[in-house]
């Protein structure tokens, strides 16, 4: 950030802008350069994801827990850097949106395939069983 | 009471933006700022339009993880997904949210050549992704593993194809928004639109690192 001039610090601060909030008049070099940190991390998740897979250095129950660790940070890198959610006040009412559409998410897949589980658990019961499981 | 000692403005939770709590923020949307500008109205409607695809994306991953197991005898996932071939679509995705990201800065700058360019860089990766997907499909099809063939199959199918059919319909978008911004200029109802597609675009990411992630690398481990 090029804010060593005080005529900038104080227009930035003054409008409480977050940074990576697009402007008509930002340097086009700086905001390539927020996209490149982006891509570097973006790109070192998805090589760290397909590199646990692949080399089956780690101890085998925990590679789906690594590679969903990697989703979630990656999905992370891109909501940052790539659609600029921040802590600003213009995306007060983004970030409240995203929240419900994690929400949403979660309680959609995680209900869906606990209810299945649960299901496909009794009905491997034989049916003298089933009485013992109400 | 000791709120009616109070001075006017005083904002004990900070709901003006301030960390002293004095005095409320000159930011738009809060405090004394005003109303929102469009852009950031527009932009916030159409985040709502992207969480409800990313809700309709949930539902057929939430089918997929319950469907993973109904294989009917037929083909196991960790036969059936080739990895290279989907190192090589993240490869694509990722250049191309770089380079639809260097694409909005030319715009906001306001240079048309490296908008263009951008633009053009980021349909031809963007164009590759469902090539290789429907390649993909083709030769799932053609080893008896269709969508008709399982359970597995058939949400596969889905969850991925509609994933295409999303990058395909961004792609008819990308060329509408390229050729705006050549024959209108930088009018502000056209940049608001290129920030929307914008968005659209680098959702789409997302919804794929859940694809590669939760389907084709959890589907090879097992």
């Amino acid at each position: 950030m090029s804010v060593d001039q005080p005529a900038e610090l104080s227009k930035r601060h003054r409008a409480d802008v977050a940074p990576g909030e697009a402007y008509p008049e930002e340097d086009i070099a700086q905001g390539i350069r927020g996209y490149l940190i982006g891509l570097g991390l973006a790109v070192l998740l998805t090589v760290c994801s397909f590199a646990v897979v692949r080399m089956k250095v780690i101890w085998a129950p925990a590679i789906p827990v690594a590679v969903i660790v990697f989703a979630i940070a990656q999905m992370g890198v891109h909501l940052v850097f790539f659609l600029h959610i921040t802590t600003g006040p213009d995306n007060t009412n983004n970030v409240m949106a995203l929240a419900f559409g994690v929400l949403f998410v979660v309680l959609l897949i995680g209900g869906s395939v606990r209810i299945m589980a649960d299901m496909n658990h009794n009905m491997m019961h034989s049916p003298t069983a089933a009485h013992s499981h109400p | 009471m000791s709120s009616a000692t109070l001075a006017p403005g005083h904002d004990p939770y900070h709901l003006g933006g301030r960390r002293d709590g004095q005095g409320e923020s000159a930011a738009t949307g809060s405090g004394t700022g005003g109303p929102s500008p469009k852009r950031i109205v527009v932009a916030y409607g159409f985040w709502i339009f992207i969480f409800s695809d990313i809700v309709m994306f949930a539902a057929f991953f939430a089918a997929y993880a319950v469907l993973v197991g109904g294989i009917a005898d037929g083909p196991k996932p960790h036969e059936l997904f080739d990895l290279t071939n989907v190192a090589i679509e993240t490869g694509l995705l990722l250049a191309w949210s770089f380079t639809c990201g260097v694409a909005t800065l030319a715009l906001a700058a306001r240079r048309m050549a490296l908008f263009q360019v951008m633009m053009a860089v980021t349909f031809l990766l963007g164009a590759g992704f469902p090539a290789l997907e429907l390649m993909e499909f083709a030769d799932l099809i053609a080893r008896d593993a269709g969508p008709s063939r399982s359970a597995f199959l058939s949400s596969l199918f889905t969850l991925v194809g509609c994933h295409g059919l999303n990058v395909g319909i961004g792609l008819l978008w990308l060329l509408t928004m390229m050729t705006k911004v050549l024959t209108k200029g930088f009018r502000d109802d056209v940049l608001r639109g290129t920030a929307c597609f914008a968005l659209f675009w680098h959702a789409l990411d997302i919804v794929w690192v859940g694809v590669f992630s939760l389907v084709y690398l959890l589907g090879v481990i097992a």
